[in-house]
Formats: structure tokens, C-alpha cells, sequence
């Protein structure tokens, strides 16, 4: 055994994938009997995780629009007629699948980057640095992660949807809060924030920023202070020693909050689809619920699966790349864990 | 001399008002956008906000301020809302939390103590597999068991009929998983009746969620001293014995801050309850979270919806400092 390879690793997908299991440190095998009863509910246990899997694989490389009749678990055929009209028509409307997929892509990177870069310094104050209200401030952030996503968009609806421009007369642009159009005359309405995607994007932010914080104040706990200290007595300043060790040290942490933030973004749903009125606003989120069972009475079931399994890739690939540090980043940095 | 000491104090200054210019820009934003719309959500929690005062938000000449009346009128089931009682969806929203919770662990830790079994065949294989369901994001899982149940055409109905026709059943099986009132099984939790649609958003959430408890319980079985079984084996401990005397009680510190995370999870689980039964059939299967979502998106009560996410507030305050207690406790008690 060679003790560099077998290096204990913290994380527990890790380490459930590539444990040990050979079993040298007992001599007791496993009776021949108990083996196959294992391996019975092993794979019964297998099959029920299967069953959902391979149901919408299979539906989304089928060629039949209608409805399925009976169950199918294993593919016949092998059709991608199912992705091709996903992609090139995704809904009934005129908005084509690139748009969609901008608009889910501009909200979960964009959300995630800025919340993320406003929230490091914060979360390096809170970290390391000395001061009054400290104690005050971060129960401050952490009031808003208590309330639920559903909790804050009644507010956010109200005050968003109170910025808006309007076409008063040719001549006259009123825009609101600020002017408004005279007395009697109800303008055409030009831009309503709550109505666009930068409005929503704010919405998500407000619940994306405290927890960034948190969850980032948490990562930057665990960095040994040994290195700042060292900094410190060679005269670098609380700025140099921020942005020259604190930044590059956490980089990695910064890009996994980033890509836990990234999955719970590209899944988003409560305010896009309170907020969102227009259709070329719509996400791929918001277009596979509109997919989904009563609510798509003339969509084929084909095309949905092939919708699921559109929306399922991104987030499982970001998941499998990064599954070394995705479970303890859950469990130790992670408040509402 | 004056200006070295002039510039000292200066540095001085600078230094006492450095974190507060690193907590500048967060606090800036934060108090625009999530702080100003919490306060604002308390005010207008005690307003009758509705559709026609949209426009003009508090600056509205007909908003009146009607006191507690919003809060009054939830707790006593004065809504002009059909089978809406505040109590018996919250009694569900922790039913439905604890039985998830209650369920997922024990299955969790099961499954990970006999894929740790030694000598077992094909492991790495099973481990791989069980894997997939934390993968999966929960919006898509929840649009898949949307339509796995769907009456007509659902998978589990057409797995049913496939399965009773070794029974003797011939013909497909039509269950309206999500539309039955009858409970079927009555009185099960007095004061809040659990129709179908419970069940199978039970299954569909148990799906996803034992893997992530398997993966957890895993990690923390690794950290078990085999010597420990060894001991326990020699002096002659069954296998069930020194599972419920050494693997039980070395799991529960690892397990206990899992559960509250799957808990608060569950707790707040908008998507699996939205897409699956819309909180139906009438109310049973409603959330806290998806009723405040039916009193915005639906039926533009702002005001309504203001002081009902004030209530979720305080009930999300009582859960986290529930929780809180419990994972602390074991703490000390895995230091101890």
C-alpha cells in the first residue's frame, strides 16, 4: 500500500466512489447466500433508480408523438427527431431555443458573477477583519436567508413593477417613479422593470447576495491564517494581503460557490415565472414546466423528454466535474445546510 | 511634526474605516434590494395592496392601512379562499418535512452500510448508479414525476398494469394519482387528511432524496475503525448488533446535520409541490411557500401575501432555531 495513493480525501462523493473495498483487513468473505441476496436488492435498488432515467431517455429518442400507450424502459430506436424540433421550435410561440437559452444562461452566470464579486469583500471583512457592529451586521445578512425565495417576491414585484417608462405623447417620455405622464393620460408603456430580465435578475440577486456572503465568509474561514500573517509582518497592508494572497487562495472556492450558485440559478423559477409576462423573456426552466403534464395538453411527450434531458445536461456536467468539492462545500460552508 | 502627526491619525482613520468600506458595496446593493423590500414588505403586510393600487404602490390616495386584519383573517380561515385553514397546511408542510426526512436518513444509511459490505460484487458499478438522482437537477425531477403520474398516460399506472397482469388483472390501470380527495389511508395524521397526491410526491421526493443521505452516510462509515467490528465480532456481536451498538451511534454526527439540511429543504421544497399538484387536490398537498406563491401569482392579494410571508418568516425563525439547538446538541456530543 502506498501511502501517497492513498491519501485520505475529505470528500464524501470521493471517497463513496473510490473507497476501498477490497476487504484485506478481514478474513471473513461473504457467504455465498448473503452475496446473492445483496446483489438482489442491490439491483432492485438499481432498477428504481433506473425507472425515471430511462423512461425520459427513451421517450426523448422516440420518433411517436402521441401520447405513450404502454411503458417503454429501453430505447427501440434511436431518433433525434424529438432534440431537432426542441431546438428549432422549442414553444409555440416565435422565439427561437438560442434565445431561451440566453436568457437562462444570462440570468444564472450573471446572477452568479455578480453576486460573487460584491459579496467577496464583504465576506473578507466579515472573515478577518476587526471591527464595531461586526457581531450586528452579520446577523443582518443572515435575517434574508431565513426567509424563503416565495417570502421576498411579494415586495420585489411591487417596487419593480413601479419602474417604469412611458410613452406619454410623441413629444413626452415619463418615467416612473420619478415623472409622470399628466394627469388623465395613461401613456404607452415602454419598459416595465419587473416585465424584463434585468428586473428579475435583481430579484434573484437579493436572495443570491446574503447568501454569498455567508456561504463565502464560511470558505474563507477555513484558509489557515499563517500566510496573511506571514504578509503582515513583511508589510503588506490589509489591500495587498486581500488581493494579492486572500483572492488567488480562494480562487477555486470562489469558482465552486460560483458554480453551486450557477445550478440553483439555471433552475429558477419562482420569480421568472411571477415576473416574466413575454415569451421571448422565457427561460428554458419556464418553458419545460409549460411542457409538463396538464399544462401541455398539444405537446408531444417526445419533445418534453427531450426538453428535460436539454435542461438536465448542463447541471449534471457542472455537477460531475466538480462533485470533489460540491457535497463538502454543502455541508461546512452552506448556513442553511 | 503637526503634519507627521496630522498624517498618522489620518492612517489611523483610514485603517478603523477600512472594513467598513470592504462591507460598502455588499451593504449598498443588499440595503436597496433586500433589505428595503423586507421592510417594505412588513408595511404593506398591514395595507389591503391589491391589483388597482399597482401604479402607485403606498403613494395610492384609496390604500387604506387596515391594521392586523391580513394576519387575522389567515389564522382564522376568513379568506375568500376555498379549504384554506393556515393550521392544517402548516401541520402538513412539517408532516410532510419530518416523514421525508424520516425516511430518506434511515434508507440512506442502509444502503450505504450494504454497498460497504465487504467481498459484495459489482460495487463500484451500484455506487455509480445510486449516484445519479443528486445529479439530476430537482426542476427537471419534477417535471419527469409530474408526467410518471400523469392518469392516462403516466409510467407508474402502465407499471402498475404491467405488474398486476401476473395477478390476473388484464386492461390498464387508471389511478388519478394527483386529483383523488379520498385519503386512502383515513386518519393517518388527525387534523390534516393525506389524499393520493401526498404519496406520490413522497415517492418522487424519496427518489431524490436517500442518495444525497447515502453519500453522507457513506463518507462518515469510512471514518469507522474497522477494529472496532473486529472487537465487537470477536467477542462473539451478531452482524445486527454491531450495526445498532457501533455503525448507529458513530453515524449520528455526520447524520444529524444532513437531516436538518434535508429537513429545511424539504420544508421549503416549492418546486416537487408546485409542478406536481399545484397544492391540490382542494389544499391538501399545499405548502407554506406554494400558497404564498397562489396569493401573489394567482390571486393578487399583495397585501395578503405581505403579511403571509411575514408568518412564513416566523415560522422559518422557530424551525432554524429548532435546528440550530439540535446540531449544536451533537456536536458536543461527538467532541464529548
Amino acid at each position: 500500500m502506498n501511502p501517497a495513493k492513498t491519501a485520505p480525501n475529505k470528500n464524501p462523493i470521493v471517497r463513496f466512489l473510490t473507497m476501498n473495498t477490497s476487504g484485506q483487513t478481514s478474513g471473513r468473505s461473504l457467504p455465498l447466500w448473503r452475496q446473492l441476496l445483496f446483489q438482489v436488492v442491490c439491483l432492485a435498488i438499481l432498477a428504481s433508480v433506473m425507472f425515471p432515467i430511462m423512461y425520459i431517455v427513451t421517450m426523448s429518442f422516440s420518433s411517436k408523438t402521441t401520447r405513450p400507450s404502454s411503458l417503454e424502459l429501453i430505447p427501440k430506436e434511436i431518433s433525434f427527431i424529438a432534440y431537432q424540433q426542441v431546438l428549432d421550435r422549442p414553444t409555440g410561440n416565435p422565439v427561437t431555443f438560442i434565445e431561451l437559452l440566453k436568457n437562462s444562461i444570462l440570468l444564472s452566470v450573471g446572477v452568479g458573477l455578480i453576486a460573487l464579486l460584491i459579496a467577496v469583500t464583504a465576506a473578507y471583512a466579515f472573515s478577518r477583519l476587526k471591527f464595531k457592529l461586526r457581531e450586528v451586521l452579520m446577523v443582518l445578512v443572515f435575517i434574508p436567508l431565513l426567509m424563503p425565495a416565495v417570502g421576498l417576491s411579494t415586495p420585489l414585484y411591487l417596487l419593480l413593477n413601479q419602474v417604469q417608462i412611458k410613452q406619454c405623447s410623441p413629444e413626452v417620455l415619463a418615467i416612473q417613479p420619478f415623472t409622470t405622464c399628466e394627469e388623465g393620460v395613461r401613456g404607452r408603456l415602454l419598459f416595465n422593470l419587473r416585465d424584463s430580465l434585468f428586473g428579475v435578475g435583481i430579484a434573484m440577486t437579493a436572495t443570491a447576495l446574503p447568501f454569498a456572503v455567508w456561504n463565502l465568509k464560511g470558505y474563507l474561514d477555513t484558509i489557515p491564517k499563517e500566510l496573511e500573517e506571514a504578509a503582515a509582518i513583511d508589510g503588506a497592508d490589509t489591500n495587498q494581503t486581500f488581493w494579492q494572497i486572500v483572492i488567488p487562495l480562494a480562487a477555486p472556492q470562489l469558482a465552486v460557490t460560483f458554480f453551486l450558485g450557477f445550478i440553483g440559478h439555471w433552475q429558477e423559477f419562482v420569480t421568472t415565472w411571477l415576473f416574466l409576462s413575454q415569451p421571448k423573456d422565457y427561460t428554458l426552466a419556464m418553458t419545460l414546466y409549460n411542457m409538463t403534464g396538464q399544462y401541455a395538453n398539444s405537446v408531444p411527450w417526445n419533445r418534453f423528454a427531450a426538453m428535460a434531458v436539454i435542461v438536465a445536461l448542463p447541471v449534471a456536467v457542472v455537477y460531475i466535474a466538480l462533485q470533489k468539492r460540491i457535497v463538502g462545500g454543502l455541508t461546512t460552508g452552506g448556513v442553511k445546510g | 511634526m503637526e503634519i507627521s502627526k496630522s498624517s498618522s491619525r489620518k492612517a489611523q482613520w483610514q485603517k478603523k474605516s477600512l472594513p467598513y468600506l470592504y462591507l460598502l458595496p455588499a451593504f449598498l446593493i443588499m440595503g436597496v434590494i433586500t433589505f428595503y423590500p423586507l421592510i417594505y414588505q412588513v408595511i404593506i403586510s398591514f395595507t389591503n395592496f391589491e391589483t388597482q393600487h399597482l401604479l402607485l404602490g403606498l403613494k395610492s390616495p384609496e390604500l387604506e392601512f387596515i391594521g392586523f386584519k391580513n394576519y387575522v383573517d389567515i389564522f382564522t380561515a376568513a379568506l375568500p379562499v376555498e379549504n384554506f385553514n393556515f393550521f392544517r397546511v402548516l401541520e402538513f408542510n412539517f408532516w410532510w418535512a419530518l416523514s421525508n426526512v424520516m425516511l430518506h436518513v434511515p434508507a440512506g444509511v442502509l444502503i450505504a452500510t450494504l454497498l460497504n459490505t465487504e467481498g459484495l460484487w459489482m460495487k463500484r458499478i451500484y455506487r455509480a448508479v445510486y449516484i445519479l438522482p443528486v445529479v439530476v437537477p430537482p426542476l427537471v425531477v419534477a417535471t419527469i414525476w409530474t408526467n410518471i403520474f400523469d392518469e392516462r398516460y403516466g409510467a407508474m399506472n402502465q407499471l402498475l398494469a404491467n405488474i398486476s397482469t401476473y395477478f390476473g388483472h388484464v386492461g390498464p390501470i387508471y389511478i388519478r394519482w394527483f386529483e383523488d380527495v379520498k385519503p386512502p389511508i383515513p386518519g393517518f395524521l388527525p387534523g390534516a387528511p393525506l389524499t393520493l397526491a401526498y404519496y406520490a410526491m413522497m415517492m418522487a421526493n424519496f427518489w431524490l432524496g436517500w442518495p444525497f443521505m447515502s453519500v453522507v452516510a457513506t463518507g462518515a462509515l469510512q471514518s469507522i475503525p474497522k477494529d472496532l467490528y473486529e472487537a465487537a465480532s470477536i467477542d462473539g456481536a451478531t452482524g445486527g448488533q454491531q450495526f445498532w451498538n457501533i455503525t448507529v451511534p458513530l453515524l449520528r454526527p455526520a447524520m444529524i446535520p444532513a437531516a436538518v439540511y434535508g429537513f429545511t429543504l424539504s420544508f421549503n421544497l416549492f418546486n416537487f409541490v408546485f409542478f406536481m399538484t399545484g397544492g391540490g387536490p382542494a389544499r391538501s398537498t399545499e405548502l407554506l411557500v406554494t400558497f404564498a406563491y397562489n396569493l401573489v401569482r394567482n390571486l393578487r392579494w399583495y397585501g395578503v401575501a405581505a403579511a403571509f410571508a411575514v408568518i412564513i418568516f416566523a415560522v422559518a425563525m422557530v424551525v432554524f432555531l429548532i435546528t440550530n439547538r439540535i446540531t449544536r446538541a451533537t456536536q458536543n456530543y461527538s467532541e464529548a
